[in-house]
């Protein structure tokens, strides 16, 4: 139980974190942090004390591994994670180039 | 077996562009106008040859409890029909608008991405592939509203990309939930398995979805990022966007898991009603105050998207085929909308409506279909808005929300109001404009046109022959809740 509540409180750190940060790097690292914390999840609720790496072999009884499906999902999420931090690093550089800052309270042409 | 050419047929055409397309674009815009030719057809065919019926596709031939499926049902195929055919319009209106960026063919390389993703969202009967499928949607998405590559684009796509990044980790967090309550992945198994859970399970795994899928929707809590993503973008982007995508990613989704796989919980339900009127009300009031033409329509699909939800909240069979029949008008007049805006930038050079004066003798189509769209959004009969608006309010008022349908019939005064303004000072103002900067041509006339036309047409789907082959078995489809799985596992 400590362990789901430790991952939420991740969850909510990042959450926190693009809330209230200004500079656009932090933000990106918040975002990061909220998808880890979502990953971790995902794994923590495939997983069984005690159990097995989930191979069928002879004599081996599908109830004393872990679930699989869980990690293949979490590869999925990462590479989705990867790709969206990707996306928003470089939207960051360009917004650099343009308004010379990262603090999000300067670069403010849309509003209202 | 037809349902996988719904993704197969875009994402060829998308990497097929690169090798057709040289340097001139020509290759590309006759390669994306033909898929999307290929899809409307399909769809058509989907929707008016399967009848009612429900199509499964097995991937790989795997059953259900592990195999992923694509379930092709009456509701889906109406979302297909949608998105094919705002899709092939904006292609057509692209192929003029975009050349003044330069003939690049990675623009309808992109379009079509977001396409296999609004496709596959709507397709799929997965929960994890619905995910897959809506950050393919969205990575088009953004890369599209940042294509014209001016400072203010990169901050729309910015503030977007920030907001899809915490509505992706909700639902991911939404799906880890049901995954470890259900041990099942496919919409079907965890309709029938939800159903013997405790109800505490579904509260929390509908407050995820809500929060997750209520920011694609950009319904008034979650709608901060909307106005400006959907205004920085090009006119053709910003069509699909506000027309089809927000519907696609936020209301479709939201319907099909509330109704088909949550089996409408009422509490839920009374969430969408007071999201809807908010978001009538305040979407409606924001856009009154705007000066810039793109920035209006924008909050007024905010107001719009208000409506469907209101509709949805209801429950009952009315309300639900008022929700499904505004998606359609919605879609088909605010992407005439933003096509309108896009001409009369093109032609004038600026969005601000002070700016603007009297063009209706320089651009008599763009007038003229401005007109109509207007018209249509804010309820005059005999266009198609005014019968879905009063399939709403009549809906409401059986429901016994007197004071819903009031707020609704409001909302539809202000938004009058506000395309009153439109009118007077962007079109038929008092200062006559003596040239134009730039030139509207046929294609972008034609794709106007075409939806001037189908703001009359669909208001036919209101006469009781039509409504019951095109929206009844639609509606049928959503109030036969948790049916959906037992049509679905065939059983």
């Amino acid at each position: 139980m400590t362990l789901y509540i430790l991952c939420f409180a991740l969850f909510l750190v990042g959450l926190y974190g693009i809330l209230t940060k200004r500079d656009l790097v932090k933000i990106i690292l918040s975002s990061g942090i909220m998808g880890y914390a979502g990953n971790l999840m995902i794994v923590l609720f495939g997983y069984r004390r005690g159990a097995v790496y989930p191979i069928l072999e002879k004599g081996k009884e599908a109830a004393a591994m872990v679930d699989p499906l869980p990690q293949a999902l979490v590869l999925t999420s990462i590479v989705i994670e990867l790709g969206v931090t990707a996306l928003l690093a470089a939207l960051a550089i360009r917004l650099f180039q343009k308004y010379r800052t990262y603090d999000i309270t300067k670069i403010r042409r849309l509003s209202g | 077996m037809i349902t996988p050419y719904f993704v197969i047929i875009p994402l060829l055409a998308a990497f097929l562009i690169p090798f057709v397309a040289k340097r001139r674009d020509t290759g590309a815009v006759l390669l994306s106008l033909a898929a999307a030719a290929a899809l409307l057809g399909l769809s058509a065919y989907a929707f008016f040859g399967l009848s009612g019926e429900t199509l499964v596709y097995r991937m790989s031939a795997w059953k259900l409890p592990i195999g992923i499926n694509l379930v092709l049902d009456a509701f889906t195929s109406f979302m297909l029909i949608m998105v094919s055919l705002v899709a092939l319009t904006s292609l057509m209106y692209s192929v003029k608008y975009m050349r003044r960026f330069d003939r690049d063919w990675r623009y309808y390389s992109l379009f079509m991405i977001l396409v296999v993703g609004m496709n596959g969202v709507v397709v799929t009967g997965d929960l994890f592939n619905l995910f897959v499928f809506m950050e393919i949607a969205l990575f088009a998405a953004l890369a599209l509203v940042a294509y014209g590559g001016q400072a203010h684009e990169f901050e729309a796509s910015f503030k977007y990309a920030v907001m899809a990044s915490i509505s992706a980790s909700l639902i991911l967090l939404a799906i880890a939930v049901v995954y470890s309550a259900t041990s099942t992945l496919g919409l079907a198994t965890i309709s029938l398995s939800l159903a013997r859970q405790s109800p505490l399970l579904v509260l929390w795994v509908g407050g995820l979805f809500l929060a997750g899928f209520g920011l694609k929707a950009a319904a008034m809590p979650f709608h901060a990022w909307l106005p400006d993503a959907h205004s920085s973008a090009p006119s053709p982007i910003s069509a699909m966007l506000s027309g089809v995508l927000i519907k696609t990613l936020g209301v479709y989704v939201l319907i099909r898991l509330f109704y088909n796989v949550l089996g409408a919980p009422r509490l839920f339900l009374d969430i969408f009603l007071g999201l809807g009127a908010v978001s009538i009300l305040a979407g409606v009031l924001l856009a009154v105050g705007q000066w810039d033409i793109k920035r209006l329509l924008a909050y007024h699909s905010i107001s719009q998207i208000g409506y469907i939800f209101l509709a949805m909240g209801l429950g009952t069979t009315l309300g639900m085929a008022g929700a499904v029949y505004h998606m359609i008008n919605h879609a088909v007049f605010k992407s005439l909308l933003f096509y309108n805006a896009g001409a009369l930038e093109t032609a004038l050079g600026t969005r601000d409506l002070r700016e603007m004066g009297n063009v209706s003798k320089l651009l008599p189509v763009t007038s003229g279909t401005s007109m109509i769209a207007s018209l249509s959004i804010s309820g005059i009969p005999p266009f198609n808005g005014f019968f879905s608006k009063l399939m709403i309010i009549v809906a409401a008022v059986q429901a016994g929300q007197p004071l819903l349908a009031l707020v609704a019939v409001v909302g539809s005064l202000l938004t009058l109001a506000s395309f009153m303004k439109v009118q007077r000072y962007g079109l038929r103002g008092g200062r006559p404009v003596e040239k134009l900067v730039g030139h509207v041509d046929g294609a972008m006339k034609t794709a106007m046109i075409i939806l001037a036309v189908l703001c009359l047409v669909t208001s036919l789907l209101v006469v009781p022959g039509i409504r019951e082959v095109t929206l009844d078995p639609v509606v049928k489809v959503i109030m036969d809740k948790t049916a959906y799985a037992t049509s679905v596992l065939g059983k």
